[in-house]
């Protein structure tokens, strides 16, 4: 497995670089002051610096570091959702049990390998329990609201985004030992794709996909960045179990979701009146932001490779 | 005190408003927006609304850590007096100043108190509500905060809004939900020549009311 990180590690500093270079050589070109647009390249390039790092560093403490890492993300994420939707004095022990209760042991699930309630604990339990919950505290204002709120937080944050750890408990044959690399490979394609679709976006961008929704996605943004992001899905066979035509596959239907739950993310943005879910990481936005597309592919993904590729 | 003494009782402060603070930006992610004003080493009167037990903390989490050492909130003495561990949270732990509802004489008169800390060039963080808010509407404030800058007319009066602390630790909780918060520093508001206090009052409120970024929230 050294020898593939090696590859990752290379490959994602080469890759930031050349980012880093032209976009350094672009601001340096362009009238001064620099266009919003150039100002957030640059940031958002310092970010994925960052970011890589943080994953680069989880990504050496194996089964610790993601779970730990991920546990954190969905903290941060639920802090997001939570903010931006209604909620009353009287919700206060459900909020509470949301962050104290809900993440701590859905991720206890996935470090233990319960799939058996790693899988309904939140959409049976919670879903059934938090509504009661709320009902047993005799405030019904605008209750349907509160409680599909909430729910949505934890289905979002907690749950969908502890699919990405729980790859570590899959049993490929042949693979074992190496599931670290499923996580790369998911999260690589994903966010890879993100970024090409604002590539291709900025560069041949025409044809607005929903104006209504989202104005900066495109047709041409949609379209290059799902056959970039399955090629790369081709490329990075190597560290995955498929072969490079089924990981091609799995990257387009991972990136397809990805772009879904960009989608809905930006709905229920627009939704609730505001542009970004926050302000964690800079020029990306809040954490929600940065995985909207992971929340919406993780769970797709886990079940594929469960469904075709586990004992 | 003793000179070891007065080390242990500073070293208390500075580690207690350090870890609040921490504390504050871990929870809620704090952050400053100066819309109106900016940092400064100015003497100043911070005023808030009020809805929680958090709120001085996350105001104080905005400010420069030399700023907080020198700012301190007003509490009431009939909450925060009450036993000898509220006292020594409020007084020396929080360094806040205390102040009586029900005052007897002269030295116990809310503005004396408050007075004498300006004079020690110190900052004030004060809640005009007079306490904390359990409604939706920002309530009338009380007059201390004409009273103080007629007195004192050279110390900046800046208003703050406090965001979302009342979803975070209500009123008669004690455990925080975790969600982001932010503190909306305005433009400062001084007394204007012949203005009587009812005006002026209403006027610092508005002002603090114009800070809030989501005025037409209907819960």
């Amino acid at each position: 497995m050294r020898h593939e990180i090696s590859i990752l590690i290379i490959g994602l500093f080469v890759v930031l670089s050349t980012a880093s270079v032209t976009a350094g050589i672009l601001s340096m070109r362009a009238p001064k002051p620099l266009s919003a647009t150039l100002v957030n390249l640059t940031q958002r390039i310092n970010a994925w610096w960052v970011m890589v790092a943080l994953m680069t560093v989880a990504f050496f403490f194996g089964r610790y570091g993601m779970t730990i890492l991920f546990a954190f993300i969905s903290f941060a994420a639920l802090r997001e959702f939570v903010t931006l939707t209604h909620s009353r004095r009287s919700d206060h022990w459900v909020l509470l049990g949301m962050f104290g209760i809900v993440i701590p042991f859905q991720y206890w699930l996935v470090w233990t390998a319960w799939y058996g309630l790693f899988v309904i604990f939140i959409p049976v339990y919670c879903f059934l329990l938090m509504p009661a919950i709320t009902a047993l505290h005799g405030d019904t204002e605008r209750f349907l609201e509160r409680v599909s709120a909430q729910q949505w937080a934890i289905m979002i944050s907690v749950y969908c985004v502890s699919h990405v750890p729980a790859l570590l408990t899959l049993n490929v044959p042949g693979f074992e030992g190496r599931n670290l690399l499923l996580i790369a490979f998911l999260i690589i394609v994903v966010q890879g794709s993100d970024v090409l679709q604002y590539i291709f976006g900025k560069l041949f961008g025409k044809h607005r996909f929903s104006p209504n929704v989202s104005p900066s996605k495109t047709w041409e943004g949609l379209i290059g960045g799902l056959v970039a992001s399955s090629l790369l899905g081709a490329l990075l066979s190597f560290i995955t179990p498929f072969s490079p035509l089924e990981a091609s596959g799995v990257a387009f239907v991972a990136c397809t979701m990805g772009f879904l739950g960009g989608l809905v993310a930006s709905a229920i943005k627009r939704d609730q009146g505001v542009k970004d879910w926050g302000h964690l990481i800079e020029g990306h936005g809040g954490m929600l932001d940065r995985t909207d597309s992971l929340v919406f592919a993780a769970p797709i993904f886990f079940h594929l490779v469960r469904y075709f590729w586990t004992v | 005190m003793s000179k070891l003494a007065l080390h242990t009782y500073t070293l208390l402060q500075t580690v207690t408003s350090v870890g609040l603070s921490a504390m504050a930006w871990a929870v809620t992610g704090v952050r400053p927006i100066w819309n109106g004003s900016q940092p400064s080493e100015r003497q100043r009167i911070y005023f808030a609304n009020h809805t929680s037990h958090g709120d001085f903390i996350l105001l104080s989490a905005c400010l420069s850590e030399t700023e907080r050492a020198k700012t301190h909130a007003i509490a009431a003495a009939e909450y925060w007096g009450k036993s000898r561990l509220r006292r020594f949270i409020a007084q020396d732990m929080l360094s806040s100043v205390l102040i009586s509802r029900q005052w007897t004489s002269e030295e116990e008169h809310p503005i004396s108190i408050m007075l004498s800390v300006l004079d020690q060039g110190h900052s004030l963080i004060i809640f005009p509500e007079g306490t904390r808010n359990m409604s939706d509407e920002l309530l009338p404030f009380r007059s201390g905060l004409y009273n103080l800058s007629t007195a004192r007319p050279d110390v900046e009066l800046i208003p703050c809004w406090i965001e979302n602390m009342s979803r975070v630790l209500p009123k008669g909780q004690f455990l925080p939900v975790p969600l982001l918060c932010r503190v909306v520093f305005g433009a400062p508001v001084a007394v204007a020549p012949g203005e009587d206090r009812r005006a002026f009052l209403q006027r610092a409120r508005e002002a603090l009311l114009a800070l809030d970024p989501r005025p037409d929230r209907d819960d």
